[in-house]
């Protein structure tokens, strides 16, 4: 009998630095195996933000650069702009993404920079160690916000999907989330899509994924899962924010 | 080649492009907006890029990402907006990158003026960004030179891959002045493939390449910083550039001058031949490396009375000077700031005193 499962080509046999119960792992093998089923992997060269994943080289097997907090877009248009033949993608985290770099995302979204761009919503900071972040819902226990965050002095939970989904310029914009295997299976779909946008010189492509970080939420990882699903999930609706279709 | 009238900023970013640079991206200011506005017109034309960034900090990385990916790549800028570019200053740096970065200086601190300065100088040569890192640092003097630093500028960054800034002040950006371009510079960047991000495709070695600056065991970033460190070591004893003038005969005074402060002076030091006062200048060339041994040797020159840094500043290089002066003849500062420039007159007023 054959092989009929095995690890992407574009992951290395290293193990991971991620806690138990993570799920930037599932999101790295899921890029992993976008750019092993387009064939790209010699021509991708990805973005390590500040954050968790950025030590994302050491797992995922192709050029990379490293950028400073926030600045990923900006160094992923740089390269794009001088090598368009080169699959040029960023993995954010929502501190980085959404905070310090949120001026970089919109205008490389806006310019229709054809990037890739996976964004990793868990609520919170994870590598400075649990601090609130934009995207921490209203009454959840941070670091910095040790009684729950206080929507009164800090906001609303940015929504970068549905935000991105507003710019005019054509793009595709998605939500997924990796908290159940049906729910892995589609972001699964939607990062090679994404990937295959820009393969096709199509347009800025964006999913955004709904994930755990069981660590700073004080829970174990099962308990993560579901108080995502439950807290998580109602806010940050899944699904397409926008296609290039719609243009 | 025939000499052409132009603007210092047309004639950088022209230099940029008879240097095999086709990549720039920019924010605009003022003084230096015409970079901008000329090679937005010029790129396209040679097949090139440009892009305007959403700010200067975006602009640092967009440099950044493309000079990782081992091509040639250059911005410009005026102080405010080298601030925001510095903190990828230190990473390009950091991450062993070439890079040109243009300074057309104004008056700072703060939002400050739009007229020329040399207020930056700390910030180009001491850091600007966080770490210990340097730039290589050059200080034309005119729009001539400026072009010619600029495509020099490209060969120093891929020397030592190590970003290079050349810094101009607003008097260069905007004059106009006659201008020779030097031959093309014809070479590539060279071994890209032992560290760029340019795919692992048409790479031998079928590996990826890494362009990072985080090193979290101690030893390791010991070792990056002990890595740069040698760079500028090498780049101390193979490429200081700096210009005596009128040092041959038995000078009393010894005035320390760069950039267009250093034209200035050497307009004073005529007029005080014209009197029979003899002074030398000293003008670095580049400001890092600076050229240590050689204003030290000038300095202690027997007939020497004194030293003094003329700066469009409130004394910047002067601490440069003293240290290498190392108290063998006193240090004396002058400057003005803002946009203010020492006059002739005032140069020469100034050294009278000084003979006394």
């Amino acid at each position: 009998m054959g092989k009929t499962f095995s690890k992407p080509e574009a992951m290395t046999d290293n193990h991971t630095h991620y806690c138990p119960g993570c799920t930037h792992g599932i999101v790295h093998r899921l890029v992993a195996e976008a750019i092993d089923e387009l064939g790209i992997r010699e021509n991708t060269v990805g973005i390590a933000p500040v954050g968790c994943a950025v030590l994302a080289y050491n797992y995922i097997d192709c050029d990379f650069q490293e950028a400073a907090h926030g600045r990923a877009p900006a160094m992923a248009t740089g390269i794009k702009r001088v090598r368009p033949d080169l699959m040029v993608f960023t993995y954010q985290g929502d501190g980085d993404l959404a905070s310090i770099g949120m001026g970089e995302i919109i205008h490389a979204a806006n310019r229709g920079e054809k990037i890739t761009v996976i964004f990793i919503n868990n609520a919170i900071y994870g590598m400075t160690g649990g601090q609130m972040a934009p995207t921490t819902m209203p009454g959840q226990r941070a670091t910095t916000a040790p009684a729950g965050r206080d929507t009164a002095q800090t906001g609303m939970p940015i929504r970068m999907a549905n935000l991105m989904s507003e710019i005019v310029t054509p793009g595709y914009v998605t939500r997924q989330a990796v908290l159940k295997p049906q729910m892995v299976n589609k972001c699964k779909k939607a990062i090679k899509k994404a990937f295959q946008y820009q393969v096709d010189n199509t347009c800025f492509s964006f999913v955004e994924v709904v994930s755990t970080c069981p660590t700073n939420w004080g829970m174990t990882p099962i308990d993560s899962l579901k108080w995502a699903e439950e807290t998580l999930l109602p806010y940050y609706e899944l699904g397409d924010y926008k296609t290039p279709e719609d243009a | 080649m025939a000499k052409v009238l132009m603007k210092g900023n047309e004639a950088i970013g022209e230099a940029a492009i008879r240097a095999g640079c086709l990549n720039y991206f920019a924010y605009p200011i003022t003084p230096q907006s015409e970079v901008a506005e000329y090679l937005s017109k010029r790129l396209p034309e040679v097949g090139g890029t440009f892009l305007q960034g959403e700010s200067e900090v975006a602009v640092g990385y967009m440099i950044f990402g493309a000079s990782g990916a081992g091509e040639r790549v250059m911005t410009t800028s005026s102080s405010p907006g080298i601030s925001l570019m510095s903190e990828a200053l230190s990473y390009i740096a950091a991450a062993h990158c070439p890079a040109v970065f243009v300074n057309i200086v104004r008056g700072g601190p703060g939002l400050g003026g739009i007229l020329p300065s040399q207020g930056d100088y700390f910030q180009a040569t001491k850091g600007g960004g966080h770490g210990d890192y340097h730039l290589l640092v050059l200080a034309p003097d005119g729009v001539q030179e400026a072009v010619e630093m600029t495509m020099q500028a490209f060969t120093l960054a891929e020397k030592y891959r190590n970003p290079v800034m050349v810094m101009g002040d607003g008097m260069i950006g905007q004059m106009m002045e006659p201008v020779e371009f030097p031959d093309d510079l014809k070479t590539e960047p060279t071994n890209k493939d032992d560290w760029a991000t340019n795919g692992m495709s048409t790479r031998k070695s079928k590996k990826p390449n890494l362009v990072k600056s985080l090193f979290l065991d101690s030893a390791e970033l010991n070792q990056n910083n002990l890595a740069l460190k040698a760079k500028y070591e090498q780049m101390k004893k193979e490429d200081v550039q700096y210009e005596l003038y009128n040092a041959d005969g038995d000078y009393q005074i010894l005035i320390a001058s760069y950039g267009t402060m250093s034209r200035v002076c050497r307009t004073a030091i005529d007029m005080l031949k014209a009197e029979g006062i003899e002074v030398a200048m000293f003008r670095p060339k580049t400001l890092f490396p600076f050229p240590e041994k050689q204003v030290y040797d000038a300095a202690v020159k027997d007939s020497c009375k004194c030293v003094i840094s003329i700066e469009m500043s409130m004394g910047q290089m002067v601490e440069d000077v003293q240290r290498c002066v190392m108290g063998k003849k006193p240090v004396e500062f002058y400057g003005e700031c803002g946009g203010e420039i020492p006059s002739p007159e005032k140069i020469i007023e100034i050294v009278k005193e000084l003979i006394g």
